[in-house]
This record gives structure tokens, C-alpha cells and sequence, in this order.
């Protein structure tokens, strides 16, 4: 500052540092309110579910006497509605792991024909993968329901795979085929020349390769099948073939519903997902942004 | 093929016919041969399956089932559709412009090389981790007139009584409804548009900077130019999604107060297994194919030629 004064210009450093703070104190306020909004349902989840019964019905902004009671219904299955609830949770966990197992495969199989073989005719199957993505699931959901009936499909979980599987696969096709352009060429040539058949050369080279588009699209796919709720009502009807979103909903139909054996049901419900999420969290967003910012 | 190749197939194949069978055959297999192309079809008839069976099908089914102009006379003298279509309206270009605008200035934000500004983004992303059921059952009591948190909040902090946001108005309710889709959905646009400004060079910034377009101005001259494509495309996809958006309008208002907040989605749910009438479903559902194909043409057009994939 002296510097600034010696040279005759006017001492502009203290105003700019004032400005700074002003903007950190702005970006802190910004920070603050993102904050507040992000987590007051989140907030009014944990507080629903930590009141003891009869509770619920307070006009209280925290819990006056928390307690784990609702969560320990949940887990012993201690409620009328919760009867089946690790049956029900165990039939959302084979839906999202034969979904990941099928999307994979199919998908992985797709892009190996389109992309490393160079099938001709690949561009038929990348726009009508391109197509599928676009459509809004909830719109096809009623002819989709009608036909599986047809296929005899109706109440079984085998319904709700063929749902989850058709609307991962387009996803995992695109990342696939984005993802093996960083691969050479050449290795498969290569292995060719060796003798190798396509089919070697799918399991020993392209999909070792591609491990972490496996992973990415895997975890899309488990997410996707776990969270989604729209097919999973409409084709599930028992109790004992329901999943644990399908249970949930039920609930809120009921005449005196129990809102925090609910909300535990829920949060119960909401922490595998949230686990893997944080878990994949880096692998997940390279995969949703791969190759999408080419401009 | 070139001129030379053509010269060596016709030294290879003297038969006019049978030449002309083999570049048939060459063509259509894409200058794979033999048993490589039985491979390569083989890789493919598994997804080629699925998408006749749960796509293809369900797409020519339903285009039957709602095929008759009866059912869109019906609905239009509807005044519940009427009412369906305005929502649907108001909600995609409310919902999705301000959800996009917002994850536009947050993914700015979020840039900011400070530590807990890298914590609040594992906390903003809550929401899109979180599945939608759970969040959205949470928020439909939160907003509950009697016993919900927001008003309780209201009268704890300023002493003042909450309307009944779900129950008592439809314009309430929709805002509620618009509220919670872009406290879920915004933290997802906000990653993916926070990934591109990442990949614009720092360099361009610094050069801008010495040219004197800082703050405003490097926005306007630097950084929207760039993000320009991605934001479009974006929102043209953020639209398809909304449009289809199911959970949010079902779980937070259920399309009350007095069916007054239906979406075409959950109308043509609605219709369909509550009221039983599939066709009519599917016409709700299908009167949005004016909106629908258009935007589908764009999309599928950008994402070919830009290659963003979401």
C-alpha cells in the first residue's frame, strides 16, 4: 500500500480487499440457503421417523423424546404392513441384480457387434437405442402392462427385470460405445491375426477393458431398478411379490397412516441406494459426462 | 470401393452374376465375412429382442388402443384434461427453466476452490442420490396444512398460520409440486453442466481476463458461448424427462386438490387403472406426440452429431 501512496496513485488495495469478503460473505449466504433447502426434507424424514407413536401428530420442529422404536418395527417386521418387509426388501435386491446382470450383458454384447465388429447394420440398433432413451417410460407404461399380461407375465418379478433391463440397456450401449473408442483397435486385430474367435475376443480383451464402464453402467442400472416405482406398482399386485417402494406407497392409501413407522420404512429403504451411490460417486458422474462436453 | 478394388474383384469373379451376388453380399455385410457376421448378429439379436418385445410392441399397441378420434373428442370436452394440459404447460416451461437456470449458476458457484464449498456439493447431491419415493412422501407431509413441518416452522419463527399447501389451493399445490421436481432434479443438471464448465481451458479464462472481460462479462463473452450447446441439449432432454415425470406430481399433491393438478403423465395413469379405461389413457398420454415428436426429431439429431450422453 505504501508502494501505491509513494507512486501517487490512490490506495485502491483496502476497497478490493472489501469487495472480496463482501463476495465470500455472499457466496457463504448462497452456500448457506443451498444448504437449508437441501436438507429440510431430509431433515423432516429422520424427525418424522424418530418420534415415538402417537407423536406424529405434534406441532413440534424436532422431536421432544426421540426414539428408535419405528426403526425397530421396521427391522422386526413389527406392523401389520411390514409383515413381508425383508421379503419384499429381498425381491427389490434380485430385481436390481438380475437388471445389472442382463443391461451388462446385453448391452456389452450390442456394443462389441456395433462398435468393435462394425456390424453394417449397427446404426439401425444405435438409433433405436437412441429412440428408447427418449421415450418417457411412464408414457409406455400402460400398453407395456397390457402386453404382460399377454406374455402371462402379470405379478411376476420377471415383469418388472424385462422393464428395468429394456429401459438400462440404451444407457449402457451409449456409454459402452463411447468408452471403447479409447480402446485400440488394434488389439482385437491382433488377437484375430492370433487366431482368436469373436468370442474370445469379447470375453479376454473387450471386456476386461471396459471394466470401469461396467462398473459406471452397473451401478446406473442397480439405482435405476431399485428406485423406480411407476412399473413396479402397476405389474406387482401381492403383497408377497411386492417390492419395498410398491409396500411404501401402500401405506399412504391406508385410512390411519402410521407416518413414522413410514418414514423409517423409508429411510431403511433410501440407504443402500444412497451407500452405493457415494461409493460409485466419481465412477458414476465420469460415466454421465463422458464424452458429453465435446460441445 | 475404388476403381482398382472393382478391377481386382472383376479378375477374381469372371461370372457377371456371380460377382455381382458376392458385392451384394459384401455390402450388406459391411466387409465382414463369413462366420464373423453370424457372430456379429448373434451379439446383437439379444438387445434386437428386447426391443421388439418391450419396445417396438408396446409402441405399435398403444398407438392401436388409441387410435379412435372419439377418444380425443372426449377428452378435449374434458374439463379436467383441459385443466391437465395447462398444468402440463406451466409445469415443463416453469419446472425445467427455472431447474436449468438455477444448475447454470450453481455449477458456478460450485467452481469456487474452496473446501467447504466441495463439501456442500456432497450434501447438494442428497437429493438426487436419495430415491423419489422417500423424498417425496417426506415433502407431501411436510406441506401439510394441520400437522406439517413448514408451517409449523412458520409459526414457531414469525408467528404466522400456513396455508394448506396441498389441500386447500390448485395454484399452491402446483407451485409445491414445481418446488420439490427442482429440489430433486437440480443437483443432477448441476453436475453435468459443472463437468463442462470444467473441461473449458483455464486458459481461456486467463486470456479473457487480460482482455478485461472478468465476473458478468467473461460470463456472457467466455463461458455461455461455450456451454451454449450443452445447456440446449440439456434442456431439450431435462423437457422429455419432465414431460414424463411421474413421481413427483403423484407422491407430493397425488394431482390434488380436486384432480386440479394432474400431469399428462399421471392422467393417463389415472385413467387408465382407476377409471379403467386403457384407451382413453393412452389418448391423454398420446396427445402429447404434437409436443413429443418435435422435440425427439432435435434430440436424436444433437445427441448423434454431439455425442452427449447422459
Amino acid at each position: 500500500m505504501s508502494v501505491a501512496l509513494r507512486e501517487g496513485k490512490p490506495p485502491r488495495r483496502p476497497r478490493y480487499r472489501l469487495r472480496r469478503n463482501l463476495r465470500e460473505a455472499g457466496a457463504l449466504a448462497l452456500g448457506l440457503v443451498v444448504l437449508i433447502w437441501t436438507l429440510t426434507p431430509i431433515y423432516n424424514m429422520f424427525m418424522v421417523a424418530l418420534e415415538p407413536h402417537g407423536d406424529v401428530f405434534t406441532n413440534e420442529i424436532w422431536p421432544a423424546k426421540p426414539s428408535l422404536e419405528s426403526f425397530w418395527i421396521v427391522v422386526t417386521q413389527g406392523y401389520w404392513y411390514l409383515e413381508y418387509f425383508w421379503h419384499q426388501f429381498g425381491n427389490s435386491l434380485y430385481i436390481g441384480v438380475l437388471t445389472v446382470v442382463l443391461t451388462l450383458l446385453i448391452g456389452s454384447l450390442a456394443s462389441f457387434s456395433i462398435g468393435r465388429m462394425r456390424l453394417r447394420q449397427g446404426w439401425l440398433v444405435s438409433n433405436a437405442a437412441l429412440l428408447t432413451y427418449v421415450i418417457p417410460a411412464s408414457f409406455l407404461a400402460i400398453p407395456f402392462y397390457r402386453i404382460m399380461q399377454k406374455y402371462g407375465l402379470s405379478n411376476n418379478l420377471w415383469s418388472i427385470i424385462a422393464a428395468e433391463v429394456t429401459f438400462a440397456t440404451p444407457y449402457a450401449i451409449f456409454i459402452f460405445q463411447q468408452y471403447a473408442r479409447s480402446i485400440p483397435i488394434e488389439l482385437d486385430e491382433a488377437a484375430r491375426i492370433d487366431g482368436a474367435s469373436p468370442l474370445q475376443v469379447y470375453f479376454r480383451i473387450y471386456l476386461p477393458l471396459m471394466a470401469p464402464a461396467l462398473v459406471a453402467v452397473g451401478t446406473y442400472a442397480l439405482l435405476l431398478a431399485w428406485n423406480e416405482y411407476l412399473y413396479q406398482f402397476l405389474l406387482l399386485s401381492s403383497t408377497r411379490s411386492m417390492t419395498v417402494p410398491v409396500a411404501l406407497a401402500q401405506f399412504l392409501n391406508s385410512d390411519e397412516a402410521p407416518w413414522n413407522y413410514m418414514m423409517a420404512t423409508a429411510i431403511v429403504y433410501a440407504v443402500p441406494p444412497v451407500a452405493i451411490y457415494y461409493a460409485f460417486r466419481r465412477r458414476m458422474t465420469a460415466g454421465l459426462t463422458m464424452g458429453g462436453v465435446k460441445g | 470401393m475404388d476403381s482398382a478394388q472393382v478391377l481386382r474383384t472383376a479378375k477374381a469373379f469372371p461370372d457377371q452374376a456371380l460377382r455381382r451376388v458376392w458385392l451384394r453380399r459384401r455390402a450388406w455385410h459391411g466387409g465382414l465375412l463369413g462366420s464373423e457376421f453370424t457372430w456379429a448378429v448373434a451379439f446383437v439379436i439379444p438387445y434386437a429382442a428386447v426391443f421388439l418385445a418391450f419396445v417396438a410392441y408396446p409402441v405399435v399397441y398403444g398407438l392401436w388402443l388409441g387410435h379412435s378420434p372419439d377418444l380425443y373428442a372426449e377428452l378435449l370436452a374434458d374439463p379436467i384434461y383441459q385443466r391437465t394440459v395447462v398444468n402440463t404447460v406451466l409445469y415443463l416451461v416453469i419446472a425445467v427453466n427455472l431447474k436449468m437456470f438455477g444448475a447454470l449458476l450453481l455449477s458456478g458457484f460450485f467452481m469456487r476452490p474452496r473446501w467447504w464449498v466441495k463439501a456442500l456439493l456432497l450434501v447438494y447431491v442428497l437429493p438426487w442420490a436419495v430415491p423419489a419415493l422417500p423424498s417425496f412422501i417426506s415433502i407431501h407431509w411436510m406441506l401439510n396444512g394441520q400437522w406439517g413441518f413448514v408451517n409449523n416452522l412458520l409459526w414457531e419463527v414469525f408467528g404466522v398460520d400456513g396455508p394448506g399447501w396441498l389441500e386447500t389451493s390448485r395454484w399452491l399445490a402446483l407451485g409445491s409440486v414445481i418446488a420439490s421436481h427442482i429440489w430433486k432434479w437440480m443437483p443432477f443438471w448441476t453436475v453435468i453442466l459443472l463437468a463442462g464448465r470444467m473441461a473449458v481451458p483455464q486458459e481461456l479464462y486467463e486470456a479473457a481476463e487480460v482482455d478485461g472481460a472478468t465476473g458478468l462479462r467473461g460470463f456472457a463473452h467466455v463461458t455461455f458461448p461455450l456451454l451454449a450447446n450443452l445447456y440446449l441439449i440439456c434442456t431439450l432432454l431435462s423437457t422429455i424427462f419432465t414431460l414424463g415425470d411421474f413421481n413427483t406430481v403423484y407422491f407430493v399433491s397425488a394431482g390434488g386438490p380436486a384432480l386440479s393438478t394432474h400431469v399428462l403423465a399421471t392422467l393417463g395413469i389415472r385413467d387408465a387403472f382407476d377409471v379403467a379405461r386403457p384407451e382413453l389413457g393412452v389418448a391423454a398420454v398420446m396427445s402429447a406426440l404434437p409436443l413429443m415428436i418435435p422435440l425427439v426429431i432435435l434430440l436424436m439429431r444433437k445427441l448423434r452429431t454431439t455425442e452427449v450422453q447422459l
